[in-house]
């Protein structure tokens, strides 16, 4: 077989049961892609002994008959993860040279079913942007680029190194987290798939928190139909996390039968937004389409404090992550500035976290600080935590009348040039999360699906929202929109 | 809500973040549109609404008070960056 890293990881889990393929002939495959693609700057630890290891002890496993759905299958994980001896500095420079001395769950559970690691990948400084731009490591570039042009475009952030590695073929999935779109808006840059469970339904230990009641992992996959069998394989209880949800994991993967006659899908009229480009809004009518020659009903629905949604998030993320962020302190761990004679442990809080922290990362900590000071507390935070309640409440509404999933654009534009909202306030940045941060505030499973291409050539994705706990029902629409939509396009090779 | 000078630094002693003169006038305005884009939320009638903490209704989860770690004092310490006789150093807190 050719091209082994091209596969997907349902193609190479066959071919590895049947003996068609070994796991070190994968990963070798995955590392010679990788070493040929540091025009993308994806990886950026790359772990090519610790692969080799891992692929042989999978193929012994898969030998002895033992193998686990993920057994053998080479990723890239996110450097929000926590491995255990291997750089994990969620692209900041405040945990430069920090090697967590254990393993976050999720990894665990993947690296305990068989799965091998290939490396960490760039993403945005502690999840914090939606172009992988505020990496300490350098900006991450987006296979694709538009017809004609050899301009460098962002694949999306947070998660973009595992975007554009998936999308570019150097592993066959990789591991994203998605705060306010993070897993989302990078796979729909990139014309891949991701999905945000529910929240609860991955554990967040070991995995650096940005903010604490929105972080979710999932996975970032060339199918649906990958991503519903990596995400059995990352999910289930864990007491090591308060908020893990004691649920049993179905296997997702048998939930795709491509039979969604008679689910009913709602369109949101609320994420009808001025500028939104012509293009989106008729792949988004073309996706309903699909949806009801497919079988389902499709309804007009409304969610009236959609507007609200991006304000209220960023006066929870930026609270919480102030918290979170306040163990950067240059004592037990990471960057510590050097002082000069007669400087105090206030100069060294204040110069370490200064120099570690790039500016996107000061900006939240500071807005999140202030939004939890005395005499702001009420008039921003708590009066944030309850719109939050009224946007849950909307989702709640809406699946009462017995709406099944919710269909909307996943981004308002298809990747944009590096460097190209950088310079503009930080506010357009955030507005590329106007579709995604809803379901976070409302802790809903939402995946995004690659659903064509637009006039330039770039691809453009349509995300589903679901309800709580029903992952299952949500691939296996998202798995009948990926079938009808026949979207297979990939990115010409320049790297 | 538009943020002054004072603002800021007070903000920044309370993160624990050294300014430069140059940035601080750079926060004042990032932080101050942030603030504009937050306010939107005040047009929301949120009277006789709860504050959301979680998205999920569970209640806190509880263990049994027994011992479950073992002492790692030593691989706990490896990250820091100054330390001595398993202790992490730090500049003098108290004269």
């Amino acid at each position: 077989m050719s091209d082994l890293n091209k596969l997907t990881i349902a193609g190479a889990r066959d071919a590895l049961r049947k003996g068609e393929v070994t796991a070190v002939e994968l990963t070798s495959a995955c590392l010679t892609a990788i070493e040929g693609a540091d025009a993308l700057g994806a990886f950026v630890h790359k772990t090519p002994d610790v692969a080799n290891d891992m692929a042989v002890a999978a193929d012994a496993r898969i030998k002895s008959g033992d193998a686990p759905a993920m057994c053998g299958i080479p990723l890239g994980i996110k450097d929000l993860f926590c491995t255990k001896g291997v750089a994990s500095q969620a692209g900041s420079r405040i945990l430069e040279g920090f090697k967590p001395q254990y393993e976050s769950t999720v990894t665990s559970n993947l690296f305990g079913s068989g799965a091998v690691m290939l490396g960490k990948l760039n993403m945005d400084e502690f999840a914090m942007g939606s172009s992988n731009e505020t990496s300490c490591y350098g900006n991450a570039i987006n296979p694709w680029r538009r017809d004609g042009s050899d301009a460098d475009l962002t694949p999306g952030g947070s998660s973009g190194g595992s975007a554009s590695a998936v999308a570019a073929d150097l592993c066959l999935a990789a591991t994203g987290t998605d705060t306010g779109g993070s897993i989302r808006q990078p796979a729909a840059f990139t014309g891949i798939v991701g999905i945000k469970p529910t929240y609860g339904r991955v554990s967040r230990w070991g995995v650096v928190a940005f903010a604490s009641s929105l972080d979710q992992a999932g996975p970032m996959t060339k199918t649906v139909r990958d991503s519903a069998i990596m995400l059995s394989a990352m999910s289930g209880h864990d007491a090591k996390d308060s908020t893990s949800a004691d649920l049993a994991v179905p296997d997702f993967e048998a939930m795709l039968t491509g039979d969604i006659r008679g689910k009913k899908i709602g369109i949101p009229k609320e994420y009808r937004m001025d500028g939104t480009p012509a293009e989106i809004e008729k792949l988004w009518a073309a996706g309903a389409d699909m949806l009801r020659d497919a079988g389902a009903e499709i309804v007009d629905i409304s969610l009236p404090h959609t507007k609200y949604a991006l304000p209220a998030y960023y006066v929870i993320a930026p609270a919480e992550a102030s918290s979170n962020l306040a163990r950067y302190d240059g004592v037990r761990y990471g960057h510590r500035a050097t002082l000069d004679a007669g400087e105090g442990i206030d100069d060294m809080y204040e110069k370490s976290r200064a120099e570690g922290f790039g500016h996107e990362v000061q900006r939240r900590v500071m807005i999140g600080t202030y939004v939890l000071s005395a005499g702001f507390y009420d008039a921003y935070y708590n009066r944030a935590r309850k719109v939050r309640t009224l946007i849950k409440k909307d989702f709640e509404d809406v699946f009462a009348t017995g709406v099944d999933a919710i269909l909307t654009p996943a981004t308002p534009s298809a990747a944009f040039g590096i460097g190209e909202m950088t310079d503009a306030d930080p506010i357009q940045m955030y507005l590329n999360d106007v579709f995604t941060v809803t379901v976070n505030l409302a802790g809903l499973p939402g995946v995004s699906v690659p659903a064509g291409l637009d006039a330039q050539g770039l691809p453009l994705g349509l995300q589903l929202i679901g309800k709580p706990w029903e992952e299952g029902e949500l691939l296996n629409i998202a798995h009948t929109l990926e079938t009808a939509t026949g979207f297979v396009s990939k990115p010409a090779k320049w790297w | 809500m538009a943020l002054d000078r004072e603002d800021v630094k007070n903000i920044a002693q309370l993160a624990r973040l050294e300014l430069s003169d140059e940035d601080i006038g750079q926060y004042q305005t990032d932080l101050s549109n942030i603030l504009e884009l937050v306010e939107q939320m005040n047009a929301v009638n949120t009277d006789d609404v709860q504050p959301m903490a979680h998205p999920t209704d569970a209640v806190q989860r509880l263990r049994s008070d027994v011992v479950t770690e073992t002492n790692q004092r030593e691989k706990y310490m490896s990250n820091a960056p100054a330390q001595e006789n398993g202790l992490f150093l730090v500049p003098k807190v108290i004269d």
